[in-house]
């Protein structure tokens, strides 16, 4: 028997490392679940149907757009979001390069883009910048031109590879 | 005393060099604060019902079953708010003939095109508010919609205000010199039609506004993603009954403006409103749909333009028909006349010519209004001028880096005026135009290119000379009328620990306003420029000014900051000169240090002189001045603008079967007078090149003919990502402006102004063995390919 249609869901997830529990409204984004009830605005909405990448979450490894799943989807799910990943120091050599390359002017892409360009770089090696480009083609930014954030990604690559090496 | 720009070895010389952003580490970690990111206490939210069509009268509504919605807390008609909220005309004095009928928050009676507010619901939650909204009920009796701009005003297509007799809303015709007569006589006359597409600005950030109006204290607090705080705060205080005074506007961080959110929108007004009447704080953030069709819009144009020349290239005359809808009203306060003007104003800028013709004519149409969007005119200005200069080398067989070098004012002829009565201080056209053929290697460029067509690819190189309009004076808007300020203050202040504190009126929108204002402070006073903290964005904290828009910021903001700087250095010395029982102008400020002038020797550390003046004042002589803080505000009066000058050159590829345009890659000289912060204008000029190749290759608003928005979302409306753009090489020359010490012009639109025009001419480059030419942005592939005739239908 099919089980009736419910308006509310009770979820059970990890945020940045923490247990989280919660009855969220069946149509609730995952983008509203985090900044609406668990405070964490660093991702934003902004085109709200998956396109410009400016709410890219990480879920189980992937990089997600928050914009695309619902709260009641990430039942189980690991999630992270650019204040966990700043607070474990998972991508502060990605953080310093997009400050030291000036890779952000208003910083509402960025939190998206850090975790865009943090998936590509943990398949590790060096990307070309082509590759660079085409990883982040999902992610708009309307003020850099892109330049620098592709400068930025190709500085860490190499310092991590040269890390890895050495 | 003087600062000695000349020598990168002087003493807190932060002024011309790299300095990280202070607000660039929250940004990254997600720390920023934008309105959305703000809850304040029993706040509710607004979202809007809005016209479906481009032209109706509006009817009854039925509200029963959005007022049903569990969460809705009350619902608001165009009549409601007409009642606590006075309409606004978008017209300036100095605009001469400008008309535009008045404008209220939410449509009365009429609704002029889709997207246009006509009710609004406020409810306990944005999900509650936006079903709701889609519940209400309005009949909508519509009305012939005007869409075209060139029938406007034609006499058989309806008038859209039929108060104001026609659809004309501007028309100016500039005329100098015998412009007939050099056509006549000339060796060659190249003419072309152009047309630049509707653009919008697509701001990551969606317009964002939360009001809070608090009866018990007057006060009414606005957190709004605004560039202009202080203008926003005369608008909400006229229009709202409420003294001035007892409006705060708050402009926290902003996720990119570009001109977008310098205006004023129905639909904020209406929130500030709403909060008003119901005391109780309403946020209004717009979804994307709402952005595309209730942002300005901007750039829709059509153009005829004609070029005569002699045999040696020289330019005899230049003559422009410019034409453009503007949507049903002119947009408030800064009016919807400015873009034709400046395209008046900036047509043939580069160039030493004498006879000049131009006319633009700014018609209504049931689209959504447009206004300013960053470069207001030049991109247009700009792919006119250097189109048909491109043209008329090509006819006459000449190099276009040539036909140019013959025709730009000479480096050493300043000041001239225009034929369009501009006035230049000083510009580098020669200089960098030089520096750009260098940096691009022009002829091994060229040799590629004839290297490639060998092998059956077209690729080409396009070249754009440009001028930018900056710093603009009280002529851009304070002599019509329009409460915009043109100058701008800032506040410099010592506290007890040596820091220092700088607050301006200029804001910050991530182009690096803040960093900006910390070395110009801390060169000023003689700190690093992490010992400075900037406080922008708030009209009851900082000094009045007119905010962040036409390049303004470091021009006037950056002088202003500067100037109240080197004010503080002087109460410290004063102080520093007592304790120290010296002449104030033997010492120095380096480095946080009170020094000897002479020989740095170290004399009191600022802390230590903060600490006295705070904390012992009485050990200090009784009538010695102790204020350790100091404003100062600053105008330009020598020039309504500060131009600069630039060049720019892409080399592109175009595929001649599929019309794709694949850019290789740009290259941009500008000259912004002194740059204070290389980084940043570099990264100013590359995001502004982005954002005029989207203007060239993708970006266009669609409407059909009854005035439907067909493309409104950003699947549909395209614009550059990061797999299509190409690396950009950009260099400077400095011409500094004298009107200040900074000597500063801006730089946020120049990559801009430029792009669109290089792309233009380099994709004709590329097309020109094959015969074909394109004019009509964007240069999408299905233009191109009936460029070539390769679609007929």
């Amino acid at each position: 028997m099919t089980e009736p249609f419910r308006d509310k869901v009770d979820v059970s997830m990890t945020v940045n490392g923490e247990p989280v529990e919660a009855r969220v409204p069946a149509g609730q984004h995952m983008i509203d679940f985090l900044r609406l009830e668990l405070g964490l605005t660093g991702a934003h909405a902004s085109c709200e149907h998956g396109v410009c990448g400016a709410c890219t979450i990480r879920v189980d490894g992937d990089a997600v757009r928050g914009c695309l799943m619902l709260a009641a989807q990430a039942d189980g799910a690991e999630v992270w979001t650019v204040e966990g990943l700043t607070d474990t120091n998972t991508i502060d050599d990605l953080q310093d390069a997009f400050i030291a390359r000036n890779a952000l002017q208003c910083g509402f892409c960025t939190p998206g883009m850090l975790v865009a360009a943090e998936e590509l770089l943990s398949k590790g090696g060096v990307p070309s910048r082509a590759e660079i480009r085409e990883h982040l083609s999902g992610n708009y930014c309307r003020c850099t031109g892109y330049e620098a954030i592709i400068d930025a990604v190709e500085s860490v690559a190499q310092d991590r590879a040269g890390k890895v090496t050495a | 005393m003087t600062i000695p720009f000349n020598n990168p070895d002087r003493p807190n010389s932060y002024i011309g060099k790299t300095v990280p952003r202070p607000n660039a580490a929250k940004l990254v970690q997600g720390r920023g604060r934008y309105v959305d990111d703000i809850v304040l206490p029993r706040m509710l939210h607004v979202a809007f019902s809005r016209s479906p069509v481009a032209h109706a009268k509006i009817g009854t509504f039925d509200l029963e079953e959005a007022k049903a919605v569990k969460g809705v807390v009350r619902i608001f008609t165009g009549a409601d708010l007409a009642e606590v909220c006075t309409p606004w005309v978008a017209v300036l004095a100095h605009l001469k003939g400008l008309k535009s009928p008045p404008e209220h928050p939410l449509a009365v009676d009429r609704a002029c095109w889709v997207g246009e507010p006509v009710v609004a619901v406020v409810a306990t939650s944005r999900a509650a508010a936006e079903e709701a909204a889609s519940l209400v009920v309005v009949d909508y009796e519509e009305l012939p919609a005007v869409t075209d701009t060139m029938t406007a005003l034609d006499a058989d297509t309806p008038v859209i205000h039929p108060e104001l007799g026609d659809n004309l809303a501007f028309r100016r015709l500039h005329e100098e010199g015998d412009v007939d007569a050099a056509f006549k006589s000339a060796h060659k006359v190249v003419s072309a039609r152009f047309r630049t597409a509707r653009h919008t600005g697509v701001t990551l950030e969606p317009r964002s506004i939360l009001v809070d109006w608090n009866p018990a204290e007057g006060q009414m607090t606005a957190y709004h993603a605004t560039q202009a705080p202080h203008m926003m705060q005369t608008v909400f205080a006229k229009h709202l009954d409420i003294p001035e005074s007892r409006v705060r506007v708050v402009c926290g961080d902003v996720g990119g403006s570009y001109g977008i959110k310098v205006h004023v929108y129905p639909d904020e007004v209406a929130t500030a409103a709403i909060a008003k009447v119901m005391g109780r704080p309403i946020k209004f953030i717009a979804d994307r749909l709402e952005s595309f069709s209730t942002d300005i819009h901007a750039r829709d144009h059509e153009i005829e333009a004609k070029i005569a020349v002699d045999e040696d290239g020289k330019i005899l005359a230049i003559d422009v028909d410019d034409w453009t809808g503007i949507g049903p009203y002119s947009v408030y306060p800064r009016t919807s006349a400015i873009e034709g003007n400046q395209v008046v104003n900036l047509c043939g800028g580069p160039y030493d010519f004498a006879n000049y013709r131009a006319q633009t004519t700014v018609v209504f149409q049931n689209k959504t209004p447009t206004c300013q969007y960053r470069a207001v005119g030049h991109p247009i200005a700009v792919a006119i001028t250097e189109g048909l200069v491109d043209m008329a080398a090509a006819a006459i067989g000449m190099d276009p880096v040539e036909i140019r070098r013959r025709n730009m004012y000479a480096d050493d002829a300043y000041p001239v005026t225009s034929p369009a009565k501009m006035r230049f201080e000083g510009l580098s056209h020669h200089a960098s135009m030089d520096k750009l053929i260098e940096m691009m290697d022009y002829d091994a460029l060229r040799a590629d290119q004839a290297e490639a067509r060998k092998h059956g690819k077209y690729r080409g190189i396009g070249i754009a000379s440009f001028i930018e309009l900056t710093n603009p004076s009280p002529f851009m808007y304070g002599i019509g009328g329009a409460r915009i300020s043109a100058q701008d203050g800032c506040t410099v202040r010592m506290d007890p620990d040596g820091s220092v504190v700088a607050l301006s009126g200029v804001t910050e929108q991530g182009q690096g306003t803040e960093a900006m204002l910390s070395q110009v402070v801390a060169e000023g006073v003689g700190v690093k420029p992490s010992k400075v903290r900037v406080i922008t964005g708030d009209t009851q904290v900082t000094p009045y000014g007119g905010g962040t828009w036409a390049s303004r910021g470091a021009g006037i903001g950056g002088e202003a900051a500067l100037q109240a700087a080197r004010a503080l250095r002087d109460s410290i010395l004063g102080v520093a000169a007592a304790m120290l029982q010296t002449d104030a102008n033997k010492l120095d400020i380096r480095d946080g240090q009170v020094v000897d002038a002479d020989t740095g020797e170290e004399r009191m550390p600022l802390e230590e002189l903060g600490r006295i003046v705070y904390f012992r004042g009485d050990t200090l002589p009784k009538d010695l001045p102790r204020e350790l803080v100091q404003t100062r505000h600053f105008i330009t009066m020598e020039y309504p603008f500060a131009f600069t000058n630039g060049v720019q050159a892409s080399y592109l590829e175009v595929d001649p079967d599929t019309g794709v345009v694949t850019l290789l890659k740009h290259w941009c000289v500008e000259d912004c007078g002194r740059v204070i912060n290389p980084q940043l204008v570099d990264e100013q000029i590359r995001g502004g090149i982005v954002q005029g190749l989207g203007g060239a290759l993708y970006e266009e608003i669609h409407y059909d003919e009854d005035g439907q928005l067909l493309n409104g979302s950003m699947a549909d409306y395209l614009v550059p990502m990061a797999a299509e753009m190409p690396d950009m090489q950009i260099a400077h020359v400095e011409t500094p402006t004298k009107e200040s010490e900074l000597g500063a012009k801006g730089a946020g639109e120049a990559g801009t102004a430029g792009a669109p025009a290089a792309v233009m001419n380099a994709i004709n480059d590329a097309l020109r063995p094959l015969g074909a030419q394109v004019t009509e942005m964007p240069f999408t592939p299905e233009r191109i390919l009936r460029a070539l005739g390769k679609i007929n239908d």
